[in-house]
C-alpha cells in the first residue's frame, strides 16, 4: 500500500533529529517530503510549500506563528487543524511526551495521517534515547578522567601504586557513603587550591 | 504548615513571569508548604499542550488564552480556569527607526501619547505608497493583538486592510525589525527595551497609554487539577499574593531584575529588565520616559481576575472575527475567570479586595478608593479614546465596535 500523495513538511532545528525522521518517513513511502531546519523566513516557505501535514518539534518557538497561519489562513490557502483530535488523549499525551507536534489540513482522514504521527513519536523517542546514552557515556568519560587525576595525585604524593591509589579512593568513598568520583573530585580540587601553580 | 503540596507551573521567559519566579525563589511558596517546580517553555502552544497532558498543573499564560481554549478555539486545550491575574500592563509597541522618523514627521512625540502617535501613524500610512506596513504580535489570542488592534482602529487604521499583522516569537522581533522584515511589534518586556537598546527601535506607545491598568498575563489552571486540589490552589494564590507584594516594592527591583536575568528564567541582562520594573523606559535615541503604571504587580487589585477583563477579551475575539457572538459563549468566557476562588483563597490574609466581580472598564479617570473590606484604590483605567466597556451591556459594545 502506498501511503503517499501526502505532502509532508518536517520542521526541526535539530538537523540530526530531522534526518532521523526524514529517513523513517521515506522508508515508509512518504516521498513528497520537505525538511526545514533553518527557521529563517519560515512563514513564507510554509505558504509556498502548502503542505498537507506538518511535523514540528514541540519546543520550537515558532509554533505560535505556525498556528496563527492556520487560524488566519491568509498565507496557507487551506485551513489546518491540530493533528490529533481532542478526543484522542492518548495520542496527544504520547506526542507531547515525545516532544513532537503535528498539524494536518482540515478534512484529511485521521487514519491516513496517524501512521505519520506514530512514526514521528517513535523516532523522537529513539532520538532522545540516543542522546541520553550519549550523555551518559560522556559523563562516564569525564568521571574516569577525574578519577585518573586523583589516582595520579595519590601515587605521586604518597608513593602508592595505581591499584593502591584506587583502593584508597574506593575505601574512602565507602566510608563516607559517597561516590568514588566525588572523592576524586574533592581531592583534585583540594590539590589545585594547595598548589595553584601546579598542573591541575 | 503540615500539608505539603507539589505544584508544577509552566512559564514563558518574560518579565511578568516574575510572580511565579519570586514565589519560588524568595520562599513564599515554601512558606505555604508548596514544592513549586517551574518549567520554562518557548511558546504558548507548548504551555497549552503541557497543561492539556498535565505535565504542568498551572501556568503563566496570556489572559485571553484560557477563554479561547474553553471556547474550543485552541485545541488541544484542557478546560481551564483563571483564579488570579499576574499583574496589569507591561507591554509596548516598538517601531523601526525608519517608521519612527515618518511618524515623527507627522507629529509623533517621545511622550508615547497613544492618541497623538496613533494619528501620526495613520498619516504616515496615508502618505506612503507601496507595500503595507507589517506589525508582529506574539499570539492571536493575546492582549498584545487586541490592544494593538484597538489602538490602530481607534486611530483610524484598519488592522486587517491598512497594515498586516503577523505572529512571531518575541525573541525574534528585534532582529526582524532591524532586518526590515517587520516595521513594528507589540510585545511584553524585556523585548521592547531589547528592541530599543540593542536593535535601534523606537517606542511608539505603551499598553498603559492605550488602556491604563489593563489585563495581561494570568494564572491559567487546569480545571480538573483545580477541582481535585483546591487546597494546593489556594496555597498557591496566597504565595503569589505575597510574591506580588514583594515585586511591587521599589527596594526589591534591582534584586528582582537580577533574579529574572538568570538563565533558568528570562535569561537576559538585568539592564533590559529593570526599566519596566522602575517604570522608566528607554524610548529610543537615548531618551528615557517615566510611564505611570507601566507594569503593576500588586496595587489597584492587579491580581484580581475581573470578569469584565475576561468579557472584554471576548468582545475582541468577536470584533476581529475569531468567533461569533452567542449568549452561551459569553457565559463561557465570563465563567473562565474565577474571582470567587481568589476571594476564598485570600480572605484569611485580611487584604483589601473588590466586592464586585466585574466593573465598567474605562470609567475611572482618577485613582478612586473603592470597596468596603479595606483600603483599596482602583484606576485610572481609561482607554485612550475615552471608550467605556460596560459588561452588563456587552451586546451594545459589540454592535458599536463592528459598526466602526
Amino acid at each position: 500500500m502506498k501511503p503517499s500523495g501526502l505532502n509532508v513538511l518536517v520542521i526541526d532545528e535539530n538537523r540530526i533529529r530531522a534526518a532521523i525522521i526524514e529517513e523513517g518517513l521515506r522508508d515508509a513511502g512518504y516521498d513528497q517530503l520537505t525538511v526545514i531546519d533553518n527557521m529563517h523566513g519560515l512563514a513564507r516557505r510554509i505558504a509556498d510549500l502548502n503542505p498537507d501535514v506538518i511535523v514540528i518539534d514541540l519546543e520550537n518557538p515558532n509554533r505560535d506563528m505556525l498556528e496563527s497561519m492556520f487560524q488566519l489562513s491568509r498565507a496557507v490557502k487551506r485551513p489546518i487543524a491540530m493533528f490529533v483530535d481532542k478526543s484522542d488523549e492518548a495520542s496527544i499525551e504520547a506526542a507531547v511526551e515525545a516532544g513532537v507536534s503535528a498539524y494536518i489540513v482540515d478534512g484529511l482522514k485521521q487514519e491516513r495521517v496517524r501512521p505519520i504521527l506514530k512514526m514521528a513519536i517513535s523516532r523522537f523517542n529513539a532520538f532522545s534515547r540516543l542522546n541520553r546514552e550519549l550523555e551518559e557515556t560522556r559523563g562516564e568519560l569525564e568521571n574516569r578522567k577525574v578519577i585518573d587525576r586523583a589516582k595520579g595525585l595519590l601515587m605521586r604524593s604518597r608513593g602508592l601504586s595505581e591499584d593502591e591509589a584506587y583502593a584508597l579512593l574506593r575505601r574512602t568513598a565507602m566510608n563516607q557513603n559517597r561516590k568514588i568520583v566525588e572523592i576524586a573530585q574533592s581531592l583534585v580540587t583540594a590539590a589545585s587550591l594547595l598548589d595553584p601553580g601546579g598542573k591541575e | 504548615m503540615t500539608t505539603r503540596h507539589a505544584i508544577t507551573a509552566g512559564f514563558v521567559p518574560l518579565l511578568d513571569s516574575a510572580l511565579l519566579v519570586v514565589a519560588r525563589e524568595m520562599g513564599f511558596a515554601e512558606e505555604q508548604g508548596i514544592d513549586l517546580t517551574l518549567l520554562r517553555e518557548r511558546s504558548w502552544a507548548s504551555i497549552r499542550d503541557r497543561l492539556a497532558v498535565r505535565h504542568v498543573d498551572v501556568a503563566h499564560i496570556l489572559g485571553p488564552m484560557p477563554i479561547a481554549g474553553n471556547l474550543g478555539l485552541n485545541v488541544p486545550a484542557p478546560e481551564m480556569i483563571v483564579p488570579m491575574s499576574l499583574g496589569l500592563g507591561g507591554n509596548a509597541v516598538t517601531v523601526s527607526q525608519a517608521l519612527w522618523q515618518r511618524m515623527a514627521d507627522n507629529g509623533a512625540t517621545a511622550d508615547l501619547d497613544a492618541r497623538a502617535n496613533g494619528a501620526a501613524l495613520r498619516k504616515a500610512i496615508e502618505a506612503q505608497a507601496g507595500a503595507a506596513l507589517r506589525f508582529a504580535v506574539v499570539h492571536p489570542y493575546s492582549g498584545h493583538n487586541y490592544e494593538l488592534r484597538y489602538w490602530l482602529a481607534a486611530s483610524g487604521i484598519d488592522p486587517d486592510r491598512d497594515i498586516e499583522i503577523v505572529v512571531l516569537p518575541p525573541p525574534d522581533m528585534g532582529d526582524a525589525l532591524a532586518e526590515g522584515v517587520i516595521d513594528g511589534y507589540c510585545a511584553g518586556e524585556p523585548w521592547n527595551t531589547f528592541g530599543v537598546l540593542r536593535r535601534g527601535g523606537h517606542l511608539a506607545t505603551v499598553k498603559a497609554a492605550i488602556w491604563r491598568s489593563s489585563p495581561e498575563k494570568v494564572l491559567g489552571v487546569n480545571a480538573r487539577w483545580g477541582a481535585t486540589n483546591p487546597e494546593a490552589m489556594a496555597a498557591l494564590l496566597a504565595a503569589l499574593h505575597q510574591a506580588s507584594l514583594w515585586c511591587a516594592r521599589s527596594e526589591n527591583h534591582e534584586a528582582l531584575a537580577a533574579l529574572l536575568a538568570k538563565p533558568t528564567y528570562v535569561g537576559r541582562d538585568a539592564e533590559l529588565l529593570l526599566p519596566a520594573l522602575k517604570g522608566a523606559l528607554p524610548v529610543g535615541g537615548g531618551e528615557v520616559r517615566a510611564i505611570n503604571d507601566f507594569f503593576v504587580p500588586n496595587a489597584k487589585a492587579a491580581t484580581f481576575p475581573w470578569k469584565s477583563h475576561a468579557l472584554w477579551f471576548y468582545t475582541q475575539m468577536v470584533r476581529w472575527r475569531q468567533i461569533e457572538h452567542t449568549a452561551e459563549r459569553q457565559r463561557i468566557a465570563a465563567e473562565t475567570y474565577r474571582p470567587d476562588i481568589y476571594r476564598a483563597a485570600l480572605k484569611h490574609l485580611g487584604i483589601a479586595m473588590p466586592s464586585a466581580s466585574a466593573k465598567v472598564e474605562g470609567a475611572l479617570t482618577v485613582e478612586t478608593p473603592v470597596g468596603s473590606s479595606g483600603a483599596l484604590t482602583l484606576g485610572p483605567d481609561g482607554f485612550f479614546d475615552g471608550g467605556r466597556f460596560d459588561p452588563d451591556d456587552l451586546d451594545a459594545y459589540i454592535a458599536a465596535q463592528s459598526a466602526r
